[in-house]
């Protein structure tokens, strides 16, 4: 990997110990993905922000970094494990309470935004065509570099926090190559939100770093969020080219025996003890539509909806979280269905969700059954 | 040496596994001992060793780890892997712990208690 003299400086300790430490991390991230230089970025999404992910070791690195760290590019961040504002209702213990909250201070103190979201490509204004971005959070990676025409590997959570703090990134994997040898031909008939979350953990398995996918039909924006979801908590691949591809990549289809395959390896359960909506988190179109399904009907069970501060600060505005609540729906900022500690198989057999990200992580890292249904059959199911 | 991901220059004794290394939920991290039971060096310290293995596995999280027994004086002076894995790239960025990969003929001739010096200024690995 070719740096500058100032680059080299920088690596040997001339800037500082926190600025030796992210370009080393930025080196090794670079040789292990044989980036030829580092890039400038515009824009680092951060992951490694909840409790329940980084530990005690992540805690106390972020508390020891922060007192001299500063970012250096526009930097938002992922869920953390709880909505401050309710979190007394869940019977959390105090010792994971204080650790996530120092989490959250360290981030701040380093001039993070407190964005708390996994969707910072619908909250925040998207840059400029084919500027290079930094997301560790995989779904807006997959987003990022899918719909919205920004350039970004799937960072890990320290090459994003040292691309921050730096600036830069490694010039290596999707940010050069963007040649899948591989192309998914949609034969799905008629498909809904959690079809293409299918779709996207499959695309996931058998792609490498991008893959074309053909035969989409128009998509709105709950199916594109839930297909980015799907595919990033299945593998590396970090990019949706839609279209057939070269002639000479590999077709591969994705039909309803494929579709039932990832449906049997998530779908534990026949039935939910709670339902949990937005993993990725709920934007605005999704919260208003959901609004419009709940019109006159309330759930008859527990309903977790998860949204960023911000859209639930808008919804209120609108009138949506009063509808929701009228509805039953309990609403959460800041956190996600995904790698909650709100869950717990201690209160809760199964969960159902339409989302195949959270069921995803429901299963194995929560150890909750689920039970997977798309959005407009859990409003007919689940509400009166 | 193929590829240098942390620079330094040490020497020490070698701990080789054979077996790909899980950082998080193998390793103490206090301890800097390997505390799963399946795994070939159950029981031994990483403590000032030269730790070579094939390549890290498992969660990213893992990076943390590396970082921890550092920080409590178990780390090893450095690593030699035959195949970099981002965990233990950046964990090893993060800790400051010199870490190198090598050719697989390479690999099968390093053993058990040798002791093994290289400097990634001169690209040099001798042991003996």
């Amino acid at each position: 990997m070719e740096l500058t003299k100032e680059e080299e400086s920088a690596l040997k300790g001339e800037h500082g110990e926190i600025m030796q430490m992210a370009y080393r991390i930025l080196v090794a991230t670079g040789e292990a993905t044989d980036a030829e230089k580092l890039v400038p970025i515009e824009w680092a999404h951060l992951s490694g922000v909840n409790y329940n992910t980084i530990g005690d070791a992540g805690e106390e690195f972020l508390s020891g970094i922060s007192k001299h760290a500063r970012v250096r590019v526009k930097t938002t961040l992922n869920p953390m494990g709880f909505d401050i504002d309710n979190v007394s209702n869940y019977g959390l213990d105090e010792n994971f309470i204080s650790r996530q909250l120092s989490i959250k201070n360290s981030y701040e103190a380093m001039g993070v935004i407190p964005s708390f979201s996994c969707i910072p490509y619908e909250i925040f204004d998207i840059p400029k065509n084919g500027t290079q971005v930094a997301f560790a959070e995989s779904n807006a990676a997959i987003h990022a570099n899918s719909y919205d025409n920004l350039k970004t590997n799937k960072e890990s959570a320290f090459s994003a926090l040292a691309s921050a703090l730096v600036g830069k990134s490694p010039y290596s994997s999707i940010r050069k190559e963007d040649n899948p040898n591989i192309t998914i031909r949609m034969k799905v008939k008629n498909p809904n939100e959690l079809t293409y979350g299918m779709l996207g953990f499959f695309a996931g398995k058998v792609g490498d770093t991008s893959v074309n996918v053909s035969g989409l039909e128009k998509m709105d924006k709950r199916q594109t969020k839930a297909m980015c979801g799907g595919m990033g908590t299945s593998g590396t691949c970090a990019k949706f080219i839609f279209g057939e591809g070269d002639s000479d990549c590999e077709k591969i289809d994705f039909d309803e025996k494929e579709m039932q395959n990832v449906h049997d390896e998530l779908n534990t359960a026949e039935k939910g003890d709670i339902i949990t909506l937005g993993s990725p988190q709920l934007g605005l179109d999704e919260i208003s539509d959901l609004a419009g399904k709940l019109k006159g009907r309330s759930f008859q069970k527990r309903c977790m909806v998860f949204m960023p501060r911000t859209v639930k600060e808008q919804s209120t505005k609108i009138g949506y979280t009063a509808q929701l609540e009228r509805a039953g729906c309990e609403i959460l900022s800041d956190c996600c269905t995904c790698l909650s500690p709100l869950i717990s198989k201690d209160s809760v057999d199964a969960v159902t969700t339409n989302s195949i990200k959270g069921a995803f992580y429901l299963k194995n890292s929560n150890g909750v059954g689920v039970n997977l249904k798309p959005l407009l059959q859990i409003v007919e199911d689940e509400t009166r | 040496m193929k590829k240098v991901l942390v620079s330094g220059k040490v020497e020490g004794i070698v701990l080789k596994s054979e077996k790909p290394i899980n950082f998080l939920g193998t390793v103490d991290k206090k301890t800097g001992i390997i505390s799963d039971e399946n795994h070939d060096l159950y029981q031994k310290s990483l403590k000032d060793t030269v730790l070579v293995f094939p390549s890290g596995v498992g969660s990213s999280v893992g990076a943390y780890t590396i970082y921890s027994i550092k920080s409590n004086h178990t780390a090893p002076l450095a690593m030699i892997c035959q195949k970099v894995d981002l965990t233990v790239a950046t964990g090893c960025a993060l800790a400051n712990i010199p870490l190198i990969t090598i050719s697989d003929e390479e690999f099968s001739l390093i053993k058990n208690g040798m002791m093994i010096s290289f400097d990634t200024e001169s690209n040099q690995i001798h042991y003996q």
